[in-house]
């Protein structure tokens, strides 16, 4: 059970990587990894959200979908829309230096579609509360990882002689696809 | 003959540029061709705004993908653009973003039903992505910049414009994949059998590199017209007296 478990983490962080992989989450992919201490801040609020969405998923799919399935898509995104606003008014009253560490990204993740992904496929895949909590993790930890790798790497192409014409989103996009490449090579490491 | 460098440069600096930048402002009247032409190719969502990329590198492995992503999309976009156009006046402002988003849900729930009736293979195919055209920011934001202040009409032109722009996108993106990875166009061979396919086109980082190309050879495209723009507009001393005057 806790083998399948680390498994799923590990399928999702690695083999299936949201970003590189499945192509989820590319807006803040592409729009924060400029600088390694904002990929990682991002990549922390994502973890968050990633977890809390997975524990209302497992809710909504064992009591409330079993009844009305037509209702998923609807009930995802307007659950998940409210609960990243309670969270962030939660975290401005307990913890104003915490909200300033999120700052902006916190109420961005929501448009986010790694989120409704990760609820998607949870579902898809017949996840339970256990398996879901492994899935989450996994994905904001994939997540993580390719935000530090891309932001490592534009950090470095800053001092590149890179050709005028290649800078900016198309050096961004040729850069994840060849990260997109290196992370094929963990294919096979796991099923998911 | 101009470097790279003086192309990016002129571009930031082309007379044209400062013309279109004015005239998205909302508020400016727009004639109805514009609205219409503007999200088919000088503010395409996906090639210029880099808008809905989620949808543009998962599905575009083949051409028939491709293009029942691209009308599915354009569907949702255009019924969603219809209804907020049409309430916009009761819609309150302070949840028209959670109004918009269900009006959209709405709309990507029929989509999803329709296609799994009638294409159950392509349905199985885009899998979870046509649940997430809810998320695409192209949409929302068409609804937020355009539909919720114009009247029906040009909301409707302006959604026709913008998914007609991605389904173009998207049959781009899609037959140069198909073609390389797979040697066909829409399911027809094209090389014969001798042609070895490049694999990695149909593969996730293929989608990458393929419109990381796309974005630099347009830039390069763009900045080669800029660069023509000085030599055509000689007159513009005149231009220059007057305002100072």
């Amino acid at each position: 059970m806790s083998a399948d478990l680390f498994w799923i983490l590990v399928s999702a962080m690695l083999v299936n990587n949201f970003t590189l992989h499945l192509f989820l989450g590319l807006c803040p992919f592409m729009g924060v990894s400029a600088k390694i201490a904002t990929a990682l801040r991002m990549g922390a609020a994502n973890i968050f959200v990633l977890t809390i969405t997975s524990l209302v998923a497992s809710f909504l799919n064992a009591y409330v979908l079993p009844h009305a399935p037509y209702l998923r898509l609807i009930s995802f995104i307007v659950v998940i829309a409210s609960l990243v606003q309670i969270v962030e008014m939660t975290i401005k009253k307990v913890s104003p230096t915490l909200f300033r560490e999120l700052g902006i990204y916190l109420p961005l993740i929501t448009t986010n579609c790694a989120i409704l992904g990760l609820a998607i496929f949870q579902t898809n895949r017949g996840y339970g509360f256990l398996e879901g909590l492994a899935f989450a993790l996994g994905a904001g930890l994939g997540l993580t990882l390719a935000l530090v790798l891309m932001a490592s790497i534009r950090e470095r192409a800053e001092l590149a002689d890179i050709p005028a014409l290649a800078k900016g989103m198309g050096l961004v996009l040729i850069v994840a696809g060849s990260l997109s490449l290196a992370f094929m090579g963990f294919a096979g490491l796991a099923t998911p | 003959m101009t470097g790279p460098e003086n192309a990016t440069e002129l571009v930031r600096h082309a007379p044209g540029a400062h013309e279109a930048g004015a005239a998205i402002l909302p508020g400016r009247t727009t004639t109805p061709g514009y609205d219409f032409l503007r999200g088919v190719w000088r503010e395409n969502p996906v090639l210029v705004q880099m808008l809905g990329l989620c949808p543009a590198l998962a599905v575009t492995n083949t051409v028939a993908n491709s293009l029942a992503m691209g009308l599915a999309t354009f569907f949702v976009l255009t019924g969603s653009s219809l209804l907020v156009s049409t309430f916009k006046n009761w819609i309150p402002k302070e949840v028209r973003i959670a109004s918009f988003i269900l009006i959209i849900a709405t709309f990507v729930t029929i989509a999803d039903l329709t296609l799994a009736a009638v294409v159950p293979d392509i349905h199985k195919a885009l899998g979870a992505f046509i649940a997430l055209i809810v998320v695409n920011c192209m949409i929302l934001g068409r609804q937020e910049a355009f539909a919720s202040k114009r009247p029906v009409g040009r909301a409707l032109l302006d959604a026709f414009g913008t998914g007609f722009g991605f389904i173009i996108a998207m049959v781009m993106m899609g037959s140069i994949r198909e073609l390389l990875g797979n040697g066909s166009l829409l399911g027809y061979s094209v090389f014969g059998d001798s042609f070895e396919p490049w694999i990695i086109m149909i593969l996730p980082p293929g989608g990458f590199l393929t419109l990381g190309l796309i974005l630099i050879v347009f830039g390069w495209w763009r900045g080669r017209k800029a660069a023509e723009v000085p030599r055509v507009r000689r007159w513009p001393h005149g231009v220059a007296s007057r305002r100072a005057a």
